[in-house]
């Protein structure tokens, strides 16, 4: 049987077979050599029988050398040969027990070549997700007990805190939030002007500014520039002070982060965005007021007769109502994104943008969520 | 005696990885530690676990007799009475360093909050620092800031992570000094995260040393050095070589430098291949010797200068020797054992190609 003998040369690894089923390693089975030995060991017919693999002739071994042989020995089983190795040396016998035993926490199986499939994505991708949300109601629960804590003892409450916040992202808000909400009334009623001027309806411009601006577009506008404005402050500050080993020097300073980085932002936001709302209300009437009288000859006084007979307190107060809800999603998301904050200042600047997106997504989510349920009760 | 800090069989994982496999220790009421290990052997990670930043996976955490930490539960760290010193200070850069201090003061009455501010700041002798920020400070300034704030609020235990790494060697030995004398005069506890045995040493009453998540001994100093029970701790403390030899008649070990008496390590049969730990100060230098060794390289040290030598066999020693015995690479100069604790392990069957 010439094709089953592998012909030895010298130094290099190989498997000689004088006669029936008995094998003689050769060589060194060592690094150098193992690839050699892979090829010629492809053409090998193993008689259909037990076999004998006779290690004597083995000259230098090496783990790889051991691994192959290991190999060898369980392809050539799983096969249905069984093998008996015999003629090791105790100290090879002992490499090829270590091996062995090794082989498992080495990982010297290569990571399987799997493409990854686009279903296994989407199921990863919905788990993280699913985390994600569960972890951030978790922090929400905590921000809440905490909340009950500090209202049952107003006198630990940051007050210097909670102030400080009201004026960085109330009133320091209140420029901008002036000129985008007055420049949204000019557009709204520039656009909505030239439909009600063709049919002669120039007076319905009020109902037409007062409700859309009241009801949906000032609190959504001054939500999504306060997420930008300062739930990115806050995702930067906590984020920061993250980094910094702050957070952690503060807790063993026995400082909960909850009550001096949390609740402060949280009450301040929720204080200030119906707030800056009303302003935003009245800056967007009065951009909408200039418009019509421009554009439709709606006087100013005709106009401001109007709004108070088109406009409920109902709808004024739905406007203003959301506020709140918005403020405690921006301030909760950008405080829980400034915690997730790991590593370095670029984690920051990631956080910070996760944070602004995932606030006004969940502003606008809740928006929609709030014009389906009062749709649904009539209001 | 029940201990004060008692860490029992704990495991911490990042899952999958195993960071801290099985770790136990104690510690006596105001006693001062070191954790010590190469980077990347779990250590910091231990020490969040005892301040509460990490949960365990396996075994408990106690402090005075209450359970801090168990698998599934964690108390967390504002409420521990546990101070740290973080290894980039983590001071609040927009307060002054009196405020800094009183931050954690809070609940005080402003009468004992300053009072208390005032004694810390005297303590570590910036009083006259007060009213400056801490960017107005140099760094050993800023890490007596940082041991003052730790301290304010009475914690039970200090834990401290490398706060020394940012400062240079020269004053880094000093403040662990002075932070030892601190907390000792304080009665307060402290633990030490380093990877630098001289700062341990100078620290620390106890030591423990890791690798790869595991501790591998508790003890002190002069222990560690002289009796390490291990392996790698006979290598990570002090320097060193190891020379090959075999286990003889009864407590002898055979070296090529001749016959040392000695405990041989437990299942040690004779004959068996051992290693025996030289230390440059088991080798003298001794002209009248008969045994030779070659000098492959030398530093200057000042008083002393630190040989490399090189036996016949190419086993290599390092020996300290008094600076006027001057010689050059490549002299063969005479040699001596004198090994006070010998330290025999046996022989890993990596050794065994050579067979």
């Amino acid at each position: 049987m010439a094709d089953s003998r592998v012909f030895p040369e010298p130094g290099k690894p190989a498997l000689v077979q004088p006669e029936g089923a008995h094998y003689f390693c050769r060589g060194d089975w060592t690094l150098a050599g193992i690839e050699d030995l892979d090829s010629r060991l492809a053409g090998v017919n193993w008689p259909n029988k037990d076999l004998q693999l006779d290690g004597s002739g083995i000259g230098a071994i090496d783990t790889t050398g051991a691994l192959r042989l290991l190999n060898l020995v369980a392809e050539l089983e799983r096969a249905g040969h069984p093998v008996t190795l015999i003629g090791l040396r105790p100290e090879q016998r002992a490499l090829l027990d270590l091996v062995r035993e090794r082989r498992a926490d080495a990982g010297v199986s290569a990571p399987p070549l799997t493409r990854s499939n686009p279903l296994e994505r989407l199921g990863r991708a919905f788990v993280s997700h699913a985390q994600a949300g569960l972890q951030f109601l978790g922090f929400v629960g905590e921000a809440a007990v905490s909340l009950v804590h500090a209202l049952w003892r107003p006198d630990r409450l940051r007050w210097r805190a909670l102030f400080g916040n009201i004026e960085d992202a109330g009133v320091r808000a209140l420029p901008i939030i002036a000129l985008l909400a007055f420049m949204l009334g000019i557009v709204i009623a520039y656009q909505g002007g030239q439909q009600l001027k063709i049919y002669g309806a120039n007076i319905f411009i009020v109902e037409l500014i007062s409700l859309t601006m009241l009801r949906e577009l000032a609190p959504l506008i001054t939500a999504i520039i306060v997420a930008g404005r300062t739930g990115s402050a806050y995702t930067a500050q906590i984020g920061t002070m993250q980094i910094t080993e702050e957070v952690d020097a503060l807790r063993t300073i026995g400082i909960a982060p909850m009550d001096l980085l949390v609740l402060p932002k949280l009450l301040a936001l929720v204080i200030a965005l119906p707030l800056l709302t009303v302003f935003a209300d009245a800056l967007s009437l009065f951009g909408g007021m200039v418009m019509a009288q421009a554009l439709l000859d709606v006087s100013f006084t005709d106009f401001l007769e109007r709004v108070p007979r088109v406009v409920t307190l109902t709808s004024f107060l739905l406007g203003v109502g959301k506020a709140p809800v918005f403020a405690a999603i921006i301030a909760l998301v950008g405080c829980y994104q400034g915690f997730h904050v790991r590593g370095g200042a670029d984690s920051v600047g990631r956080q910070t943008t996760v944070s602004v997106v995932q606030s006004i997504f969940l502003v606008i989510a809740a928006d929609a969520l709030f014009s389906v349920v009062l749709g649904g009760i009539g209001l | 005696m029940t201990p004060f800090l008692e860490v029992t069989d704990i495991d911490i994982a990042y899952p999958p990885k195993r960071v801290v496999e099985g770790v136990s220790f104690k510690m006596a009421e105001a006693a001062i530690g070191c954790l010590l290990g190469p980077s990347g052997c779990g250590k910091t990670t231990l020490l969040r676990a005892i301040a509460g930043f990490e949960p365990v996976q396996r075994g408990l955490i106690w402090l005075e007799g209450v359970e801090l930490s168990r698998p599934h539960w964690t108390l967390p760290p504002e409420q521990r009475r546990i101070g740290m010193m973080f290894q980039d200070l983590a001071l609040f850069p927009h307060l002054t360093v009196a405020d800094n201090v009183a931050f954690g003061l809070r609940s005080w009455k402003a009468a004992e909050r300053w009072a208390r501010v005032h004694e810390l700041l005297n303590v570590v002798g910036l009083d006259e620092y007060a009213q400056r920020y801490p960017h107005q400070i140099s760094g050993g300034q800023q890490q007596r800031v940082a041991l003052a704030r730790a301290l304010a609020p009475r914690p039970r235990l200090l834990l401290l992570d490398e706060p020394f790494s940012s400062l240079d060697v020269a004053l880094r030995e000093d403040l662990a000094h002075e932070i030892r004398a601190i907390l000792l005069r304080e009665g307060i506890g402290g633990l030490l995260v380093s990877h630098d045995q001289f700062e341990a040493f100078a620290f620390a009453d106890q030591i423990g040393v890791l690798n790869q998540g595991r501790l591998l001994q508790w003890d002190s100093a002069y222990n560690l050095y002289h009796r390490p029970a291990d392996h790698f701790v006979a290598d990570f403390i002090g320097q060193g070589v190891f020379l090959p030899g075999r286990m003889g008649e009864g407590s002898r070990v055979c070296t090529e430098l001749g016959d040392i008496d000695g405990i041989p390590p437990a299942g040690c049969a004779p004959g068996d291949p051992v290693e025996v730990l030289v230390r440059p100060d088991d080798v003298t230098h001794d002209d009248s010797s008969p045994l030779m060794a070659e000098v492959v390289e030398r530093a200057f040290r000042g008083a002393e200068f630190l040989y490399t030598l090189k036996l016949d066999s190419g086993a290599r020693l390092l020996c300290l020797a008094a600076s006027h015995h001057n010689h050059q690479a490549g002299q063969r100069i005479g040699i001596r054992l004198e090994i006070d604790h010998l330290v025999v392990f046996q022989r890993a069957l990596g050794a065994m190609n050579e067979a």
